[in-house]
């Protein structure tokens, strides 16, 4: 049994840039704007960095390959650096990779960056691979887009609970709206406008039952991570800092797309990562024990899934504690305090950087409009992929000997 | 005796109301008001002369055991292919042993029934046993023209044997005349034309009749004794006049104007199958096609299609119809219509052609996979099972999805995915007896789709590589509906 990641690294600093349509500004802009955050956070030299890793998923429509773009670009002193893509879960396997080298006694002091720039192809929504797919792919999978992927978790989660699809398509105006009134509180989100539920109700519809304000913003931005050892963050005289607690990854194996056993209603990979991640944390009831999450709504029938997913509502049970509340800022588990990706953006390199950066924000008492009284843990969540083939992360992170 | 074992018919399932051609461009050619009768079946934006000749064939083969076929003919003028075999990927569409004669029958109207002639003498001459012969068409024509109202597509397709005849064959008569009614230059999209009087009077008017009276005289058949005459004819009032002058007016079947249109190539054969699902063991039939000449064909019916397995034939293609009256529509699926399709569209669009054959079984003919240690049907094969509690290694036999019937586990209707008929309908098809993919849908509308929904798999174009002049196809679902 692996002994775990808990309480071992430390997160000494964090940056995240505004995110949105950055017309004036291209990924290395993005990148330099968080790191510079991050180094003053930590107040460290950018040359006692010793390694990094680099997360992007779609680097050919803006940095291009390799991890050179992070190297050349922060004028990193010829250390080690890696890019990692993992879909959505880029950002997090970013941080995996500098969490486990310090963790590993291979660095020192690390650092995770995570950019994307998407509003350079000329058009909305996430690029249009075509035959760049993969060849095999390009062949025979459907013409699916990313909202189109996930929209079909509706119906199938309707059918399968017994749920009038007119229930279900409140509730996720709901977890919509709620996103907003958050994202509305943040200065870097890029959607910073409260909508109504009757709005989001009324939009054009993008992929059956996804309406516009179903849909994740398709943002530019970057955010990136500083972590140490715990000792060594002591040595330097940090005294209160926050400590990851877990970091758990689960890839669909082909059974969801495969095999007869899945539904289409739930993600298997969220489920089993979460477990493990609660194991690692020594969290026995999350829905009493987190305090807060960020999980990955790139659209709000994902988000509603994964509510129960994640073990913090019951099976079948994620509407009622959406329509209750319990999810909203003054609820018994804050989720997109930050305004999610539904309204933060989800720079898809970068998100799983930008939700830990929240969460580090509100342990240190440092979200402003959006702080949470008190909170002990935080989750972030991300889920890469499709509902039939995944990348489903988490991390659980909290202050140091708290 | 030699003869057909076998019928079968694909017409798309739109049917274009030809009113609605006239309310659009009645203004600009008044004319064709003459022939706006009824409707015509027209191909779905993914359907073509490949993808209809594999529904036909299909339908012939329902019930026949296809590792009899030893030939595969397919007789088109419209074939997607212009070097690439496209009856090599029928036989890969149905997945058939490789170890067939596969061969194009094309440059004329008349290349059914000569993909037909070529088997019934492969059949007769004892070197083949059983050949497939499909013949289809997709005839494009221009907006607002005479013929765009006389065509149609479709596709019909007949199996050639010694065993189990249901229509004996009793004999032909060809005739070849360099007789330009149309023609249609190698790198042109369209036909070029001459005057319809012409066509009727020296084309119809004397070839046709020139070719059954061939054919009566050689078989020594009397024309009193044969119960059906079936050949095409765009002009309704000739086919009547052909009729009457040879006496025997009652005898010539419709040319199925009003309701499908004519479907070049197909057409005799379409016809054909149309008048072997009213015969009467004993009937004696008379196919002859029309094109720079004629074939004329006899036939006499047996008591085996009295235990023919039940399909769709013509009349079942015919009555599995959804009407339109959208011309626009039409216009855009047939590439008339310019609009625009925005940058998403300019996506990359090659096809990896060692990927295409390296994996060929799966992507041509649906093939997947069966565990041989648990049993798990699975798509694509892989070489550990799919089956979490299995995971066997290089365990799997070929296992064949095309002719399995599913239901709807999910989906959704994509108006943000690039498509010439929009909403994008897919979603997870689960396959009864075991197995699941993604799928793209057609033929469906987004409001009548939902979980559960039983599903039939067809072949389909996915894209069109423009730059490079490729066709892509693979299997997609069609979800049922209570009309069918």
């Amino acid at each position: 049994m692996p002994t775990g990641i808990k309480d071992k690294v430390a997160i000494i600093g964090m940056g995240c840039c505004r995110f949105g349509e950055r017309w004036d500004a291209g990924a290395e802009d993005l990148m330099v704007e968080a790191f510079e955050e991050a180094l003053k956070d930590a107040k460290i030299e950018k040359n006692q960095i010793d390694a990094a890793w680099f997360s992007t998923c779609m680097p050919e429509i803006h940095t291009g390959q390799s991890a050179l773009p992070c190297a050349m670009t922060l004028r990193l002193n010829n250390i080690p650096v890696t890019r990692v893509e993992n879909y959505c879960a880029s950002g997090t396997e970013a941080f995996r990779g500098a969490t486990y080298a310090v963790a590993a006694g291979a660095s020192d002091i690390a650092l995770a960056i995570g950019v994307e720039k998407l509003k350079d192809t000329g058009y909305g929504g996430l690029p249009n691979p075509g035959s760049n797919a993969g060849s095999q792919r390009w062949l025979w999978s459907p013409a699916m887009t990313a909202p189109g992927s996930f929209a079909q978790l509706a119906p199938a989660y309707a059918a399968n609970h017994g749920v009038d699809p007119k229930d279900l398509k409140l509730a996720m105006a709901h977890v919509s709206a709620k996103s907003h009134a958050n994202g509305a509180k943040n200065p870097k989100a890029h959607l910073r406008k409260a909508v109504n539920v009757d709005t989001i109700m009324a939009a054009p519809i993008i992929a059956e039952p996804l309406g516009l304000f179903d849909c994740c913003g398709v943002s530019d931005g970057s955010a990136c991570a500083i972590v140490t050892t715990v000792e060594k963050a002591k040595d330097m005289g940090f005294k209160d800092f926050v400590s990851v607690k877990a970091l758990q990854l689960s890839l669909s194996n082909g059974t969801e797309v495969g095999h007869d056993s899945w539904d289409f209603d739930h993600f298997i990979t969220t489920e089993i990562a979460s477990a493990r991640a609660y194991e690692e944390a020594g969290v026995t009831n999350p829905r009493e024990e987190i305090s807060m999450m960020e999980v990955h709504d790139c659209f709000s029938i994902t988000e509603l899934v994964t509510m129960e997913d994640l073990h913090i509502s019951p099976r079948g049970g994620a509407i009622k504690d959406i329509m209750d509340g319990f999810y909203n800022a003054d609820g018994g588990v804050p989720c997109q305090i930050d305004g999610g990706l539904k309204c933060f953006g989800h720079p898809i390199g970068a998100s799983g950087l930008r939700m830990l950066y929240e969460m580090y924000l509100q342990l240190h008492g440092r979200a402003e409009d959006r702080q949470l009284p008190d909170p002990k843990l935080g989750m972030t969540h991300n889920l890469g992929g499709m509902p039939f083939m995944n990348v489903a992360s988490v991390a659980i992170v909290g202050k140091h000997g708290v | 005796m030699v003869g057909i074992t076998a019928y079968g018919a694909y017409l798309p399932q739109q049917r274009l109301e030809r009113m609605a051609i006239f309310q659009s461009m009645g203004w600009f050619a008044p004319a064709i008001i003459q022939f706006a009768q009824g409707e015509k079946a027209i191909c779905n934006w993914d359907e073509d002369a490949f993808t209809m000749a594999v529904g036909a064939s299909r339908d012939c083969l329902t019930g026949m055991d296809k590792s009899e076929i030893d030939a595969v003919y397919l007789g088109s003028t419209t074939l997607p292919f212009a070097d690439r075999q496209n009856a090599g990927m029928v036989v890969a569409a149905l997945n058939l042993k490789p170890e067939v004669v596969s061969a194009d029958h094309t440059g004329s109207l008349k290349a059914g029934t000569s993909a037909l002639l070529a088997a019934l003498d492969a059949v007769k001459g004892g070197d083949k046993r059983s050949v497939l012969v499909t013949a289809s068409d997709r005839r494009e024509t221009k907006s607002a023209y005479l013929y765009e109202m006389w065509f149609g597509d479709g596709a019909a397709s007949l199996a050639v044997g010694s065993d189990d005849v249901i229509a004996e064959f009793k004999g032909s008569y060809s005739l070849s005349r360099d007789f330009v009614d149309h023609y249609r230059g190698a790198d042109h999209k369209f036909d070029y034309t001459w005057e319809e009087r012409w066509i009727r009077d020296q084309g119809y008017g004397q070839i046709i009749p020139e070719a059954i009276n061939g054919l009566l005289a050689k078989t020594g058949v009397k024309l009193e004794d044969v119960s059906k005459l079936v050949f095409p004819c765009l002009f309704k009032a000739e086919l009547r006049n052909i009729g009457k002058r040879m006496g025997c007016v009652e005898k010539v079947a419709d040319n199925m104007h009003e309701v499908c249109g004519e479907t070049g190539a197909a057409h005799p054969l379409l016809m054909f199958v149309n008048a072997l699902q009213e015969a009467e063991p004993g009937d004696k039939l008379i196919m002859a096609s029309f094109g720079q000449g004629s074939d004329a064909l006899l036939f006499e019916v047996t008591d085996a299609i009295k235990r023919l397995p039940a399909r769709s034939g013509t009349k079942g293609a015919l009555a599995n119809r959804k009407p339109v009256n959208n011309y626009q529509k039409y216009l855009k699926f047939r590439d008339l219509l310019q609009t625009e399709m925005g940058i998403r569209a300019e996506a990359p669009t090659q096809t990896a052609l060692t990927v295409l054959y390296r994996d060929n079984k799966m992507l041509m003919g649906l093939v997947g996979g069966k565990c041989t240690k648990c049993g798990t049907p699975q798509f694509p094969k892989a070489p550990i099972c799919v089956n979490p509690d299995c995971n066997a290694f290089h365990s799997q036999e070929d296992h064949e999805f095309s002719d399995a019937t599913g239901h709807i586990k999910a989906f959704t209707a994509d108006l943000l995915s690039v498509s010439v008929a929009p909403p994008n309908c897919y979603g997870m098809v689960q396959f009864e007896g075991g197995g699941r993919m993604m799928a793209d849908f057609t033929d469906c509308e987004a409001g009548e789709l939902s979980v559960g929904q039983p599903v039939t798999m067809t072949m389909r174009k996915r894209y069109e590589d423009r730059d490079r002049g490729f066709h892509g196809y693979f299997w997609k679902a069609i979800p049922q509906t209570d009309q069918g």
